[in-house]
């Protein structure tokens, strides 16, 4: 009994203290002043003079600020139509991927799979620089652009929305790519012969038979690539334009440039608000599918 | 065997050369001469010799890979033990908070995740350095490694542990003679994640780290800012070589692994 005791309390413990703990601290110092100070708060909430107290200074300053200053309305707006934007780009370039992976012999696909994982394994921070080269005005999409004589002018697309996109699209479409695989390799071939012989045209029996039973592996990939967008910090920091506004990039501003820790933890807030509807829509997706497979 | 319409071979070509030409550029210009990366002036591995000789960088790298280590490897052991009382755990108290704890860093914004251990640091006034960075590592790296055992936990026949028990083996001997053995492969792919996941990350190690210990990805980060270099293409080179060395032997261990399995199991049918 002291053994299962040690065994769930020592993971429970850790996470409590290390992931719970942190956020109610976020909760709290969102609710607190900003004063000239180490650490640059003044707390609302002191246990000495007990929770009354508190309750009867507390005030939502922050979170009203917020909706004050229109850069932060901006900021959520913006994040989520560029996390709309490139989540539909992805399930774009993914889509056809995934289903040419499944529609290979089957030879291939432990190789194909390997080759989308593969770029998953390597850095995060590398692929995105990968892109600074290729991006800037003298960089070699410009140059080969000119070279084919596509275009007599230099394109400007790095420090743009237009190379977000692209940055995007490209490190997070094995995340798109992986699940709707998952969800075509199982399709019964039968089916699709089934509604052909009975008078669907390849394309009709596609968008009526394949898509419909690739919906749980589409919803599981725009979720993942959804939700960590909708907070990205890297991307639009290296290859977006200082008219790039995302949340993600605000709040590490307004913490390490601005050193407004009580703004900042508001927007984190916020932002965690944001992301609790599609997590749950995420959560319910996917045990869905466990229960459609066992 | 079925063979690929041209639809889907144009949609495969153009899909991998989307991810990997990006790769192989970056690769091709670490070797050049020029200090513009965007020109070719020639055959050089000189980038490689200064990036050798570049203190920061080679004390970043260490720092990094010493996070790394230690942080996955704790957080194995914690990502295990959290998978074992997921999937064998029953019924106890707080379980859901337990789930949902384990399943929400998967997904929360690192930019959060950052921020919200850094205040509980500064709150308890530890001195943010190595130690504070492989603190933030293990937590959010050991819910991947608990995803990922826990998979293999599920699959797994009970009936195998029931027996060593029946035989005569206490709990502990029973998780070490049959459990572990049988999850090894998925307790080694989460210490792969939980590496390379502690190699990677730039923003919770911004948040968590203090002037004392930088790690790679925050150097390359502020070196990136400024634009464009060849050392970093050749230190970038560095790193995609490792991966793709370490991916491939991988797989084919487990490759060889499964073929080795099949003929077991075949031997076993047969006697």
């Amino acid at each position: 009994m002291m053994r299962r005791f040690t065994l769930i309390a020592v993971p429970y413990l850790w996470l409590l203290a290390l992931f719970l703990v942190p956020f109610v601290i976020v909760l709290k110092i969102s609710l607190s002043d900003i004063a000239l100070a180490r650490p640059p708060y003044a707390p609302h909430f002191d246990w000495a003079t007990g929770i009354w107290a508190f309750l009867s200074e507390l005030d939502f300053e922050n979170f009203t600020w917020l909706t004050q200053d229109d850069l932060y309305w901006k900021a959520y707006l913006s994040s989520l139509k560029i996390a709309l934007i490139s989540t539909t780009l992805t399930l774009l370039v993914g889509y056809p991927m995934a289903y040419a992976m499944a529609r290979a012999p089957s030879e291939w696909r432990a190789t194909l799979m390997m080759l989308v994982i593969l770029p998953f394994w390597t850095s995060f921070l590398i692929r995105v620089y990968a892109w600074m080269g290729i991006l800037s005005n003298e960089g070699f999409l410009n140059q080969f652009l000119l070279w084919t004589g596509v275009i007599s002018e230099p394109l400007t697309i790095l420090n743009t929305n237009t190379a977000v996109y692209i940055g995007i699209v490209y490190t997070y479409l094995p995340f798109m790519i992986l699940p709707i695989y998952a969800a075509l390799e199982r399709l019964d071939d039968s089916l699709i012969e089934a509604a052909e012989d009975l008078g669907c045209s390849r394309l009709t029996a596609f968008w009526l038979v394949t898509i419909p039973l690739s919906k749980t592996g589409i919803i599981a990939g725009c979720f993942l690539v959804f939700i960590p967008v909708l907070g990205e910090f890297v991307i639009p920091s290296l290859l977006g334009g200082s008219d790039t506004l995302m949340i993600g990039k605000v709040l590490w501003e307004e913490f390490f440039s601005n050193r407004d820790w009580p703004v900042a933890s508001a927007v984190a807030v916020v932002l965690l608000l944001l992301l609790i509807i599609p997590i749950i829509l995420f959560q319910r997706n996917q045990q869905k599918q466990q229960e459609a497979e066992q | 065997m079925r063979r690929l319409s041209w639809f889907n071979t144009v949609s495969l070509t153009l899909g991998f050369a989307f991810l990997y030409v990006p790769m192989i550029i970056l690769v091709v210009y670490s070797f050049n001469d020029s200090k513009l990366v965007t020109v070719w002036a020639g055959f050089s591995t000189k980038w490689y010799g200064e990036l050798m000789q570049n203190e920061a960088f080679l004390n970043a790298a260490w720092v990094t890979i010493k996070v790394a280590v230690i942080s996955s490897t704790i957080a194995t052991v914690l990502g295990t033990m959290a998978a074992y009382v997921l999937v064998r755990g029953g019924r106890f108290m707080g379980r859901t908070l337990f789930s949902g704890m384990i399943y929400a860093p998967l997904v929360m914004p690192e930019v959060i995740t950052g921020l919200s251990l850094l205040l509980l640091f500064i709150g308890l006034g530890f001195d943010r350095g190595i130690m504070t960075i492989v603190l933030a590592h293990t937590t959010f790296s050991m819910c991947y490694v608990s995803v990922v055992v826990s998979s293999r936990l599920v699959t797994f026949d009970r009936s195998l542990e029931e027996a060593a028990l029946d035989l005569g083996c206490s709990p502990a001997e029973a998780f070490r003679l049959v459990t572990l053995p049988i999850i090894a492969p998925a307790v080694i792919s989460g210490w792969l994640l939980a590496f390379t996941l502690s190699l990677d990350d730039l923003v919770i190690a911004s948040f968590t780290s203090g002037p004392a210990a930088t790690t790679l990805p925050i150097k390359i980060y502020s070196a990136v800012r400024l634009g464009v270099s060849p050392e970093i293409n050749a230190l970038s080179t560095i790193m995609i070589a490792i991966v793709t060395f370490g991916v491939i032997t991988v797989s084919l261990v487990n490759k060889r692994q499964m073929v080795r399995q099949k003929r077991d199991e075949q031997a076993a049918e047969r006697s």
